[in-house]
């Protein structure tokens, strides 16, 4: 793949008054933006076409920085705001670029209900385990004994594993990658932006500042480094026993189907309609 | 264009039927919802007729992601309603207070039941006006109109979307279970008979480029809708002319907000609507709103026949609120009765007007019922 210079990437696509970005160095949050808008660009969509939605939280910023429409919602709630705007206009494209507390945590409610619905949208979930935001407090997504300012003695509950959900929840492709699998992420969200119905890439990104520095890793690398020993590529985690993946997070392609999405639904759906009333053969 | 219903004469149906046909006229064409007592017709009602009409119904996983999805569809270009009562309004509040900072228009219909928490589920009661006013956090406005009959229930869900168009702003329908459920006689009009308010759209670049600025200097943008190439960010955070986040500028947040507030109170006798009945002469006010007027009405009367002169103030509109009209009225008379259903929520801003210009005497009931005219009537006698 013939990759664009970053900063043919930043000047095709960023409001450059909104520059600089509010994320923090070492923030993984940029790599996954940067890769959703290669995506984007390989593929030659419109953006007059795409608007992006978020919730709160530091990935929820990014819509601000692109020059798109986009709608900068209320916590959590990002892809009930995406129904509306989808169903209302089927000929947009939607990105929801989310953080794991947002999408699991206050969200996710309406995460497993937009999957359940199969509303035609691409999520880019940033996964930091953390709060990011608000200063790292504990997420739904951490892994047990990890810490956050909310779990100063190690997280107790069990995490949510987010791909898995959304498999079970009927999503109609799920993919998750570090952001350090840069080829495979964008692979990825390309494959996610050509798909009908709920889509899904979530990355395990860094984020050294709110979850690293509690955690001793206070640099990207030193997360990057954990992040290669804690994932696991799905092939691979099927010859692993439940033992030898305690505390591993799978990575790979999960799910790659083409069930109906809710906009293709609702059109039957009218059609039926009007057939019941005698308003149409 | 076939309408699912008939139109240009009269039907025998609820306010709930009321209301979802009105928003239909209107030209809502997006409906999100979750069920709840009294207010569920409305969405059967939208359910029956959206597809039908080429619009959209759906029925979300809570009121939450129903106030967030009406959002989105109207930044889509939809005109867009939900309905819920107390309880759903309770939880719609977080993104009203969104609506209210983007300047998105978007119809929240609350038929009231009675309350706290779940409350008299299937009985009514005036216990949310001041959660209308005032339920979502921070400084803000918005509008709030209350029908006292189901041809009201149908007028004023018209004007509901017409000013929320108009002023780029959530309007409350705020009604009555009674109304909601009552059965009269309603004309439904002709298309062509209805006033329908399109919003403003930008006229050029310029203008798109200003989604909260004030280029035509009423305080209501153009709003440029998503997908049409003028990449519009929108946020619930403080922010500039442009869009722009600026979180931390005490100047940017205070042009934001008394914007916000100004465009509609510098148009509110525009807004503001009223009946009197037989208060030319009154020496006795009585004020109030919704299906308690109707009472009052009919207690005016009584109090009329009895050489009392009496006379009521019907509140169409809930806020913003006549403060001045209130004061006048209260130089006029001797002594201002608030009938309401609750322990008192509109009396206060009666009593805020009334500015101690005359004496302002709350009639509460709570329960499930409505004022007889003949408890009205006892107070005032004495």
């Amino acid at each position: 793949m013939y990759l664009k210079s970053a900063y043919d990437i930043r000047d095709k696509y960023l409001r450059k008054d909104m520059l600089p970005t509010i994320f923090c160095p070492g923030c993984g949050i940029g790599s996954a933006l940067q890769y959703t808008l290669r995506a984007i660009d390989d593929l030659g969509l419109n953006p007059d076409e795409i608007v992006w939605v978020s919730g709160i939280g530091c990935s929820s910023r990014v819509p601000g920085f692109v020059n798109f429409d986009g709608l900068h919602t209320t916590h959590g709630r990002a892809l009930a705001f995406a129904t509306g705007i989808k169903l209302a206009n089927p000929d947009l494209k939607i990105i929801a670029f989310m953080g794991d507390g947002d999408a699991a945590a206050i969200g996710g409610n309406h995460f497993i209900h937009a999957i359940r619905r199969n509303l035609d949208v691409t999520v880019i979930l940033i996964n930091n385990f953390t709060y990011g935001m608000t200063g790292g407090q504990v997420a739904p997504t951490a892994l047990k004994g990890l810490r956050g300012t909310t779990a100063p003695y190690g997280q107790f509950e069990n995490p949510f594993d987010i791909a898995d959900l959304a498999v079970s929840a009927g999503a109609n492709y799920v993919a998750r990658w570090s952001v350090f699998n840069y080829l495979q992420g964008i692979n990825s969200i390309k494959k996610a932006l050509q798909k009908e119905g709920f889509t899904l890439v979530e990355f395990l990104s860094p984020c050294p500042i709110s979850f690293g520095r509690r955690n001793r890793m206070k640099t990207a690398p030193e997360l990057l480094r954990w992040y290669q020993k804690i994932t696991v590529p799905l092939a691979k985690a099927k010859k692993m026993s439940p033992e030898e993946l305690e505390g591993k997070i799978v990575i790979g392609e999960f799910v790659d189907r083409d069930r109906p999405g809710l906009v293709r639904e609702y059109e039957a759906y009218k059609k039926r309609a009007k057939k019941m009333m005698g308003w149409e053969e | 264009m076939r309408y699912p219903f008939p139109v240009g004469k009269s039907d025998f149906i609820q306010g709930d039927e009321a209301i979802a046909r009105a928003a239909i006229l209107a030209g809502c064409r997006f409906y999100a919802g979750y069920p709840i007592t009294p207010a569920s017709e409305i969405f059967e009602a939208m359910a029956l007729y959206m597809p039908l009409v080429d619009g959209v119904s759906i029925q979300m996983e809570d009121e939450l992601a129903s106030m967030a999805a009406i959002i989105g569809a109207s930044w889509a270009g939809a005109k867009a309603m939900t309905a819920t009562s107390g309880p759903g309004f309770s939880l719609m509040q977080e993104n009203i207070g969104y609506a209210i900072m983007t300047e998105t228009p978007v119809v929240v219909v609350d038929v009231q039941r009675g309350g706290p928490s779940t409350g008299q589920p299937t009985l009514g009661a005036q216990g949310d006006i001041m959660q209308a006013i005032w339920g979502t956090h921070g400084d803000h406005m918005l509008i709030v109109l209350s029908p006292s009959t189901v041809q009201e229930a149908f007028d004023f869900t018209v004007r509901a979307f017409n000013l929320a168009e108009r002023y780029r702003t959530p309007v409350v329908l705020l009604t009555d279970a009674e109304i909601a459920h009552m059965r009269e006689r309603v004309y439904i009009p002709n298309p062509d008979e209805i006033e329908v308010v399109e919003r403003k759209l930008p006229a050029n670049e310029e203008e798109a480029k200003l989604p909260f600025g004030d280029p035509h200097g009423d305080g209501v943008p153009p709003m440029p809708i998503f997908g049409r190439g003028y990449r519009t960010y929108v946020t619930g955070l403080t922010h500039d002319e442009y869009g722009r986040p600026k979180t931390v500028d005490a100047e940017i947040h205070e042009r934001l907000i008394r914007r916000i507030f100004n465009k509609i109170l510098s148009h509110k006798d525009e807004i503001i609507s009223y009946e009197k009945f037989m208060l030319d002469d009154a020496e006795i006010a009585i004020i109030s709103t919704g299906i308690v007027s109707r009472s009052g009405v009919r207690a005016v009367k009584i109090l009329r026949e009895k050489g009392i002169k009496a006379g009521l103030l019907k509140l169409n509109t809930i806020w913003p609120f006549d403060f001045d009209m209130i004061e006048e009225l209260a130089e006029q008379v001797e002594k201002i009765y608030v009938p309401e259903m609750n322990l008192g929520q509109l009396y206060h801003l009666v009593k805020e007007g009334a500015n101690g210009k005359a004496e302002v005497e709350l009639i509460p009931k709570i329960g499930g019922e409505v004022h007889t005219p003949m408890e009205i009537v006892e107070r005032v006698v004495g």
